[in-house]
């Protein structure tokens, strides 16, 4: 192993690949920021450019692409609560209230640090454990997914704020409602569609993230009056730039880091599991393990709030690098762009790819982590630069944050449906959220809908029928407990509390 | 029982959730399909009594947490306003094209907001838009229709 680290190395510490990441954590960044411009589109930009090259560079580049366009939605999330990819909705709860309280800067410096932090550990966990690991992902089977599932779900709905337990399962229910628009996967039936053609490939995620966080944000603070940048206004630009995180908040960092890199890095090992799941069950665990004092400030700018989901998104993308390289099997949509071109440069990935192409498979590795260094070093003295969008005028914002919106949405789809649809969706969302019921979960559900009827189907099918299969298997009953023990909990806890 | 607009929310929902689960009970699925564990239909029904269970729980239970909504506070009109300007703005973005519609739309949003610094309207307006224009269209190779410039043979 020494020596396959010594190759990557070696390939990865070229002038060319130095280069290669530098551009890439640059464009990744610009393009990450854009709405409805994700790492996978990033990505796919990047192919055509990539085959100039040889494949290690070619993979090198696309690796620093992913993480500068992760770490770019992360910032359009905490300035603008627009978070342009699932993986980076969770840091917007805590993230984007921080920015409001005049902390833009050292917000992204928390979640710059942190996706550093957990990029790091997940690169050293992925050195060491990346071929056993790939064993224990294929143990997973449908009906584990299917428990998994009910369990970020339930864990969002539980860890939501006091007494909001039922509005938040509500909110479940409406995201998977949304998500069962459009086409039976496996049959093609139109469901929910009303003959509309617009409908046939069901409501996109950008959409609907769109909608119900940027657009509703907007006419949110339109509709109460609320200035977004007050808190930046009462403090100067240096203040509002600044990067300086405090001892007690490092402390904090310190708590939250490891655990959630391990959730991330497991999470993202899974096959099609993947950074979303990994960060909402990173602020789920996160909320449950602090102190009653602590949880408070969740979704009010909690530096634990921020940190995990950072953490864990980013320790998830290196994690979904070992079901690619070691299986041939993607664990997000972004790697199955990039196995796609690692298919192009005639690479075949799976368990012979460390035994054939060793300089490949080390210099990815290696080159994802000389790629987090230089994504630090490019973005954090770029911070107070970035930061100062919270200091435009809310009268200039907000039309920019809609413009955007609608911009993301157009680019996708080049109709005027999808654009009504996203006014409807951001009218009835404003409408919730004046009552207080929370939108993360809905999001979440949206985002595991297809997902988790897939795995039901399966299960089901599998089982000709029968319930049995959430017993079954040990792996499934032990998640399925750990989700009963949540709920038990949290109504334990409801109950102590109103006593 | 004390009505209050979560429990209307909720009733609302309860209906929803009603009607979702009619329209899942009135998907088509192949005659061979009918009968199987799990077909088109399977999950949006159990959706459906998702729906029905969770908010019917919501309008049985008391609620601890009342949320208080000052309509008077409420800065309708704006809002109103903002949203008609979108729908305008959607209408047209396909027919006349994104550089005019996209920076009327602006321009349109700034002055409803209550901005009257015209030349920073017109500055983060038109060449803001054309600005980010060329760097979807231009360098990132991202296709945007455009009748209004193409007419005026700004695009090709």
């Amino acid at each position: 192993m020494i020596e396959g680290i010594l190759i990557g190395l070696t390939t990865a510490l070229t002038i060319q690949n130095i280069l290669m990441v530098m551009v890439g954590c640059f464009f990744g960044t610009i393009i990450g920021m854009l709405p409805g411009l994700g790492p996978m589109t990033a990505i796919a930009l990047m192919i055509p450019i990539t085959y100039g090259f040889d494949p290690a560079t070619g993979l090198i580049l696309m690796a620093g692409v992913y993480y500068g366009a992760v770490f770019g939605g992360s910032t359009s999330s905490i300035l603008l609560n627009a978070p342009g990819v699932p993986g980076t909705v969770a840091t917007s709860f805590d993230g984007y209230p921080m920015a409001q309280q005049g902390k833009a800067g050292k917000a992204l410096a928390i979640a710059a640090w942190s996706s550093f932090a957990g990029g790091t550990l997940s690169a050293i966990y992925l050195l060491f454990m990346a071929p056993s690991l790939s064993k224990v992902s294929l143990s997973f089977r449908s009906p584990d997914y299917f428990a998994l599932m009910i369990l970020g779900l339930t864990a969002i709905a539980a860890f939501s704020s006091k007494g909001q337990f039922l509005k938040a399962m509500m909110m479940v229910v409406l995201g998977l409602m949304l998500a069962s628009v459009g086409q039976d996967s496996l049959s093609d039936i139109t469901r929910f569609t009303f003959d509309n053609m617009n409908l046939t490939d069901g409501i996109s995620f950008v959409l609907v993230v769109m909608a119900t966080f940027a657009m509703s944000e907007a006419l949110t603070i339109i509709l109460k009056r609320n200035d977004p940048t007050s808190a930046a206004k009462q403090v100067s630009l240096t203040e509002l730039g600044s990067i300086k995180i405090n001892k007690e908040e490092r402390t904090k960092m310190y708590k939250t880091i490891p655990r959630s890199s391990v959730i991330g890095f497991l999470i993202g090992v899974l096959p099609g599991a993947g950074a979303t799941i990994a960060s909402f069950l990173a602020y789920g665990m996160e909320r449950n393990v602090v102190s009653d004092e602590e949880k408070e400030k969740f979704g009010k700018g909690s530096v634990n709030g921020l940190s995990a989901p950072e953490t864990a998104n980013n320790a998830a993308c290196s994690g979904s690098f070992v079901p690619m390289l070691t299986l041939g099997i993607p664990g997000s949509g972004t790697t199955a762009v990039m196995l796609g071109a690692l298919l192009g440069f005639g690479v075949q990935p799976g368990p012979r790819l460390y035994m054939t192409n060793p300089e490949i498979f080390w210099s990815i590795i290696m080159s994802m982590y000389i790629g987090m260094v230089i994504l630090l070093i490019l973005n954090l003295p770029l911070i107070p630069y970035i930061a100062r969008i919270l200091a435009v005028p809310k009268n200039y914002l907000i039309p920019l944050i809609l413009f955007f919106s609608v911009t993301g949405i157009y680019v996708m789809s080049f109709n005027n449906f999808d654009i009504y649809l996203m006014i409807g969706i951001a009218v009835v969302a404003t409408f919730l959220r004046l009552y207080d019921f929370p939108m993360p979960p809905l999001i979440l559900s949206f985002v595991l809908g297809g997902l988790m009827e897939e795995n039901l189907r399966r299960s089901l099918l599998l089982s000709n029928g029968s319930w049995e299969f959430l017993w079954d298997r040990t792996l499934t009953a032990c998640i399925l407990a750990t989700t009963i023990l949540i709920v038990v909990w949290h109504i334990y806890k409801t109950f102590k509390k109103k006593n | 029982m004390n009505i209050n607009t979560t429990k209307i929310i909720s009733l609302l929902f309860f209906i929803f959730s009603a009607f979702y689960l009619y329209t899942a009970y009135q998907i088509q699925v192949f005659a061979f399909d009918e009968n199987a564990p799990f077909n088109a239909r399977t999950f949006p029904i159990y959706l459906g009594y998702a729906g029905l269970f969770f908010s019917g729980l919501k309008l049985i239970l008391t609620d601890p947490n009342t949320i208080k909504v000052e309509h008077k506070n409420l800065e309708y009109k704006k809002t109103g306003i903002l949203i008609l300007i979108a729908i305008i703005y959607g209408a047209t973005i396909l027919k006349v094209g994104y550089f005019l519609t996209t920076s009327l739309f602006l321009f349109a949003s700034y002055y409803f907001l209550g901005e009257r610094r015209w030349v920073l309207m017109f500055l983060l307006s038109f060449p803001f838009v054309a600005a980010f224009m060329y760097l979807l269209h231009g360098i990132l190779d991202i296709y945007l229709r455009d009748p209004f410039l193409q007419l005026i043979g700004v695009m090709g």
